[in-house]
This record gives structure tokens, sequence and C-alpha cells, in this order.
């Protein structure tokens, strides 16, 4: 499944989709930095309620497929336009993580 | 590749906004060079823990990155208050991250123990009052 596709399926708000048909191959949820960079593996969903400019590194560095803003949070205006600059795939949801996660499930992840 | 290329940063410990900036610019680098993907997210992970650190808890510093023909070194210096126990730095959970950095994500005490995960190779010197030396290695 594409961003783009899991954006559609979900209902997703997209703030930036610059790499909108990469390929989502696993989730992670957590909003702890060291423990997204530790565990979080390249090509997952990660889901998260942090919204500042470093998780933009993070997600960069990390090489996560899109950032996943859940329960409603959504970034300031700085942040959406870095993770444009970077690259970086970025979306959000009213939905809490735990049922994203369960969406995501169902969706084959 | 022989010729071994080198890149100087100086991480600014003043600006929490714009840390990590070293370490994207390493990613660049290793990209346009041809680097395996799996070797560029190891090496920008650790450099990136390694950055974060210096920033939160050295007030900025130096790093340098050298690629050479069979790894990467990737070395970080700053002058800040240094590590008095490494043994329990190295240990996952221990921080003293103070809670406004906490309340952005960081001070899970998970850093250190990152960077030794990521690398082949790791040391860490550190003099109480005087800062702390780390040189990491990734092996291509
Ligand atoms: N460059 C440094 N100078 C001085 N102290 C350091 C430095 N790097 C790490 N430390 C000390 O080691 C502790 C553990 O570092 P580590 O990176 O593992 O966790 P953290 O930075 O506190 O949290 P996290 O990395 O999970 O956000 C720090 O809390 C700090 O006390
Ligand atoms: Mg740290």
């Amino acid at each position: 499944m594409t961003i783009n596709q899991m954006a559609e399926a979900l209902g997703l708000r997209v703030l930036t989709a610059p790499e909108g048909e990469r390929e989502c191959t696993g989730v992670y949820i957590g909003d702890l930095l060291s423990w997204v960079m530790g565990r979080a593996q390249c090509g997952d969903v990660w889901i998260t309620i942090m919204s500042n400019i470093n998780v933009a590194a993070v997600a960069s560095l990390a090489d996560v497929a899109c950032v996943l803003l859940a329960e409603g949070v959504v970034p300031e205006e700085d942040v959406i336009r870095t993770a444009e600059q970077k690259g970086i795939n970025l979306l959000c949801a009213q939905q809490p993580a735990y049922e994203l996660a369960v969406r995501l499930h169902e969706l084959g992840l | 590749m022989s010729e071994t290329v080198r890149l100087y940063f100086d991480v600014d410990g003043e600006d929490f906004t714009s840390a990590g900036q070293a370490s994207v610019q390493v990613k660049k680098s290793l990209r346009q060079l041809g680097i395996p993907p799996e070797i560029i997210r190891k090496v920008s992970i650790a450099m990136y823990e390694g950055e974060i650190n210096m920033v939160i808890h050295a007030g900025g510093g130096k790093a340098e990155v050298l690629i050479c023909e069979d790894c990467i070194e990737i070395r970080l210096r700053d002058q800040g208050p240094g590590i008095a126990n490494i043994e329990q730095a190295m240990q996952e959970g221990f921080s003293t991250a103070p809670d406004a950095i906490r309340s952005l994500g960081f001070g899970a005490g998970m850093g250190l123990p990152n960077m030794k995960r990521y690398t082949d190779e790791m040391k860490i010197e550190s003099e109480p009052g005087k800062g702390t030396d780390i040189t990491m290695r990734v092996y291509l």
C-alpha cells in the first residue's frame, strides 16, 4: 500500500506528500524520539502525537515512509514547510493511535 | 573510492530547532557518494543522536565525518560538562535531560545505546569539566 492509498482508505488529511507513491511496509507507534530512532524500521508508518520540528529530522534520518499525527494533532506551519523540503510525507488524523493501527492492520500492514 | 572524504560541521548549541542539520547533510553527502542505504541509515541515526546530545547536554561542539575505503568514521567533540559515569550513561533509560527538553520527545535515555547499536565500534572519552570525545565507526 502506498501513502496515497493509505490516506484515501483512512480518510487522512494530507499535509505534505512529496513521496506519496512510497510504499508502507510496517507501523511504529511512539513519541519518544530516541525510541523511534532505535526501533522504527525503514518504510514504517510512524504514528505519533509529537509535532515539533525535530520530528521532521527523525523521520528523515530513520527513513520512515511517513509521519502520521494522531488524535487531531496539527503541526505548526514551519514544521509542514520543513517536511515538504525534506521530502517527508506528513499526514494527520482525528483517530487515536490504537484505532489507526487497527485500521492499518486490516489493510494488510 | 580510494580518497578519504572529510566533512566538518560546527554544531550550534543555541539553536535547538535546527539541531540535526549536520546529520541531514551527512545523509545527503553519503547518498551522493553512492553509499548503500542501510549504511546511510546507521550512520545518520548514530550521528543524529550524538549531535543532539552535544546540543542538549554540552552546548554544542564539532563533528567530523571521514568516509574511507572500508569504513565511515564519525568523530564528535565538545567542551561541555563531560560524562562522569560513562557506564551509567550507556544504560538504556538513563537521562539527565531537563523537563523542557523531555516535552519535545527527547530524554528517553536511548541515544547513547542507539549509537552503540547502529555502529560497529564506539569509543567514548570524557573528562568531567573538560568535555566529551566520541568516535564511532561503521564498516562498509
Ligand atoms: N555530549 C555529552 N556531554 C555531556 N553529557 C552527555 C553527553 N552525551 C550524553 N550525556 C549524558 O548521558 C546521558 C544519556 O545520554 P542519552 O543520549 O543516552 O540519553 P538522553 O540524551 O538523555 O535522552 P535521549 O537520547 O533518549 O533523547 C544524558 O542524559 C547525559 O547525562
Ligand atoms: Mg541523547
